[in-house]
């Protein structure tokens, strides 16, 4: 029996037993260990866990169901607008603020999915686009209610739970981050390997195929733009209550780009792909960004162009991309 | 009725500015496949260069001239040595590319030229005003207005009668035929390519005075060039010519009767236009 | 025969500009039905497929399923009420391996698909089912390779196999075998004889061989006009037939 080769992400998760779990467990483990090693930098790293949880939300839109969207943007920047709006005038409780961001956010992405997910290729991608671009202008008009260019102050949070502070040293952030993205790790693993997850793999490859089989394949598509949108609504929330702040920025179709560097650089399909993607890219910006933060956009679009050409399967098929150019380059053309 | 008058001018002058950047655009886009979002960058590349000389004495239109060859040339460099493996590769493949791409644009004019914009300085005969009836108005936007007319006409005959068009049509409709009956489809759009990335860096030069030039102008006007190219229907020349007029005044409109809505005014246009259209106005299988 | 058509098609037609692909044509299939759809190259079969599934819209005409008019449902909904097709170029997944392609369209089939929790007995389930419906069209040995290291002919088989797991009452094959060298057509004929006999199947098929000896009525189509109807042998031995169809493109 010839087994699937690595690139099917799929089939990888589903087959492996007990001793795959262990595996599952490395990157908690490691998570931990910078809890207690990383003091002083909890701040980046609680950063990294935002920026994965984002990537993630991505990989589930466009890693899986195929949709190719430089929009994340809106759903990111909305949660945050959203989780910091509520934390001022509503109610400063962490997780009904996010709750309320994270459901918010979905609807956000329900709505607009509903309108733009019947077009596709260039069209949709352009949709994606005047989305985020529509709620950055009216971010940026509405100074009265999101600080326009200055961004939303003021944002205080409570205890979690009503118990743990947000400290000076960001131990509480980390943690609570961590935890919600174990939560949304949790959902998006049922997601891709339960029968929903395998149509909008289907999806993504051949839409005509899932149509003759009776797949009703744009509420799929909805559905998926649905939950991806309320994750990187989370994945703002989280932002706007760990820094207590939401600027202009987080709409900006750089945020879109930079989770498409992340999960690319990481690898699409692989769910581990976004931590790998995301934690690479967060701790060497933050020594790049010292230098010239223009030496580090200029390296992560070289980055980003060579990923493609040479490295599809991203930093999680390293091994298994230069094995493949190894083997191939002493063979002379015929 | 005069400020209506002004406005349209001021529409059709930087609308002809969008058609002049755009049109290599819907080229690529319509007829080779590709979805480029690169491609301010080679309007920035263009506007970056011709500011460089003309501060070094480089009269106006050499230096126009000169800086739309050198943006050429850089679209043929990308064209041959990252754009052709993607042509067979899906779109997520290339928007993630020409993404890469811009944010190398970008980075690499700020650590050459610094994060300023950047004035590419007018002649004396273009800086003035010329009077026309009811007021006066600037030399510059009739300038721009003449030359779009101009490049449309002439393109517009390349591309529907000459040999070349005959030849890109062919290629575009099937690449495997157009092969076997001996045209060079590879160097037919690497040709292409140059033409389209030449347009937008004249563009970018003549346009600067409408589209400011700085490091981010690529990601900034990517949703306008784009909307030009699918609202016009991709690949289609006269639609995207039609596309970037109307834009231009719609938007130079919006601007001027409704300043704190103009914004959300666009985009929502864009929105609703390609949910009520979404392959554009004038959807077309080939060129012209 | 009194019993309801399986299938009821009456004046579709459709134009592609000014191209006549479909005109006015009337079609029923039986339960159990055996029907052939011969015709040149272009002369509308896989449009017809086409309206019939839904794929495209046609401008005028009904088509029903089972008595019930399936004209404004969407594609999915008529596959839903038994409708299922294959494709005349494969139409397939190709990442994903041969036994899961089969298995998708199970869960499909079973409205499993939308589940995100508690599934694991149930896609086990497919997973089987898509197995034994594999070793019965003969590709089981290869259930776990990815479509696309496939040769063409398993492929072929495997747009069939997809086809009737989802257990349709009505199924429109468009030249199964096509693009399959000769030599090693006979095995998708194989398969074709000893399909379900209480599906009423409609066929597209260039092999006249193969259509003489599968279906018991054959229906021409030219130019998206029906030309003629009849047993095989009637139609086999119709001058006309032979002057636009067998005469021209049969090798
Ligand atoms: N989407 C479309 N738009 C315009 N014309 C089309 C379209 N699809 C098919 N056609 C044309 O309609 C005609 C019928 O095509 P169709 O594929 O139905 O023929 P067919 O009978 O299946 O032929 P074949 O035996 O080659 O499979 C052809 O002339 C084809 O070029
Ligand atoms: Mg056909």
């Amino acid at each position: 029996m010839t087994t699937l080769p690595t690139r099917s992400g799929l089939a990888e998760l589903s087959a492996q037993g007990r001793l795959g779990l262990a595996w599952h467990a490395l990157p908690w483990v490691l998570a931990f260990v910078v809890f207690y090693m990383a003091e002083g930098y909890l701040s980046l790293w609680t950063n990294a866990l935002i920026m994965i949880l984002l990537t993630l939300s991505l990989d589930l839109a466009l890693g899986y169901a195929g949709i190719v969207t430089l929009g994340q943007a809106a759903f990111f920047g909305f949660g945050a607008y959203a989780a910091g709006l509520f934390a001022i005038h509503v109610h400063n409780d962490p997780l009904i603020g996010l709750v309320t961001a994270t459901a918010l956010s979905g609807l956000f992405g329900f709505v607009t999915g509903i309108l733009i997910l019947h077009t596709q290729g260039v069209t949709l991608l352009m949709l994606t686009l005047a989305v985020a671009g529509l709620l950055a202008e009216w971010a940026n008009r509405a100074y009265e209610i999101t600080g326009g260019d200055d961004g939303l102050q003021g944002v205080r949070m409570g205890p979690v739970l009503g118990l743990f502070r947000f400290d000076l040293y960001g131990k509480t952030a980390y943690l609570y981050s961590l935890a919600v993205l174990f939560v949304w790790f949790v959902v998006v693993w049922r997601i891709i390997v339960s029968p929903f997850g395998r149509s909008l793999d289907g999806i993504r490859q051949n839409p005509a195929r899932m149509r003759a089989i009776g797949t009703p394949v744009w509420w799929r598509l909805v559905a998926i733009y649905t939950i991806s949108a309320a994750m990187a609504g989370t994945a703002g929330a989280l932002s706007a209550q760990t820094t207590r702040f939401v600027g202009l920025t987080t709409l900006s179709v750089l945020v879109s780009g930079t989770a498409l560097v992340m999960l690319m650089l990481g690898g699409t399909r692989r769910i581990y792909g976004a931590f790998l993607g995301a934690t690479v890219y967060v701790i060497v910006q933050d020594y790049a960004a010292k230098v010239n933060p223009f030496y580090w956009m200029f390296f992560i679009g070289a980055l980003l162009m060579a990923t493609v050409l040479f490295l599809e399967g991203g930093l999680m098929d390293l091994g298994a991309t230069v094995r493949k150019y190894w083997r191939r380059a002493p063979v002379k053309k015929p | 009725m005069s400020s209506f008058i002004t406005v349209l001018l001021d529409g059709l002058a930087y609308g002809m500015v969008l058609f002049i950047i755009s049109v290599g655009l819907t080229v690529t886009m319509g007829l080779m496949r590709i979805t480029n979002v690169a491609h301010g960058g080679f309007a920035m590349v263009g506007g970056y260069l011709a500011a460089m000389m003309i501060r070094a004495g480089v009269p106006f239109f050499p230096a126009a001239i000169l800086a739309s060859v050198a943006a050429g040339l850089v679209g043929g460099a990308v064209e041959m040595t990252v754009l052709r493996p993607l042509y067979r590769k899906g779109e997520l493949a290339q928007v993630l590319l020409t993404f890469g791409l811009t944010f190398v644009f970008i980075a690499g004019l700020t650590l050459l030229f610094g994060t300023n914009s950047q004035a590419v300085p007018l002649p004396d005969y273009l800086s003035g005003s010329v009077h026309i009836g009811f007021r006066d108005y600037p030399a510059y936007r009739l300038f721009l207005i003449a030359t779009g007319l101009v490049l449309a006409v002439f393109l517009w005959l390349v591309v529907d009668r000459s040999l070349y068009g005959a030849k890109l049509r062919a290629a575009v409709d099937n690449p495997r035929i157009a092969r076997a009956v001996g045209i060079n489809v590879n160097r037919l759009f690497t040709g292409t390519f140059i033409a389209g990335c030449g347009l937008a860096g004249f563009g970018g030069v003549v346009g600067a005075e409408l589209l400011m030039l700085e490091p981010f102008y690529a990601l900034k006007y990517l949703v306008v060039f784009l909307v030009v190219v699918v609202v016009g229907g991709l690949g289609n020349f006269k639609g995207s010519f039609v596309a970037a007029l109307a834009i231009g005044i719609i938007d130079t409109a919006g601007k001027f009767f409704f300043p704190n809505i103009s914004a959300y005014f666009f985009f929502s246009l864009v929105f609703v236009l390609l949910l009520w259209r979404p392959n554009g106005l004038m959807p077309a299988k080939s060129a012209a | 025969m009194t019993a309801t058509p399986a299938l009821s098609v009456s004046g579709l037609s459709k134009n592609f500009g000014a191209l006549a692909v479909a005109q006015s044509i009337d079609l029923d299939l039986v339960p159990g039905a055996r029907m052939g759809l011969i015709g040149p190259n272009g002369a509308g079969k896989t449009t017809f497929v086409n309206l019939l599934t839904g794929m495209l819209r046609p401008d005028a005409g009904s088509i029903s399923l089972g008595g019930e008019p399936i004209d404004r449902l969407k594609p999915e909904d008529r596959v839903r009420r038994g409708l299922a097709r294959t494709h005349q170029i494969n139409t397939l997944l190709n990442e994903t391996s041969v036994c899961e392609n089969v298995a998708i369209a199970i869960a499909e089939r079973d409205r499993i698909a939308w589940r995100t929790l508690r599934f694991g007995p149930q896609w086990r389930a497919c997973l089987d089912e898509a197995q034994d419906r594999l070793r019965q069209i003969g590709i089981a040995e290869v259930a776990d390779r990815r479509v696309s290291e496939l040769p063409y002919g398993q492929q072929r088989l495997l747009e069939i196999a997809i086809a009737l797991a989802l257990k349709p009452r009505v199924l429109l094959l468009d030249e199964p075998a096509a693009g399959v060298p000769s030599a090693e057509s006979h095995v998708i004929h194989d398969v074709l004889e000893q399909l379900p006999a209480d599906i009423a199947i409609l066929i597209i098929e260039h092999d006249m061989d193969v259509v003489f000896r599968f279906a018991r009525e054959i229906t021409v189509l030219v130019q998206g006009r029906i030309l003629t109807r009849g047993e095989p042998a009637v139609i086999a031995a119709n001058p006309e037939v032979r002057a636009v169809y067998l005469g021209r493109s049969v090798v």
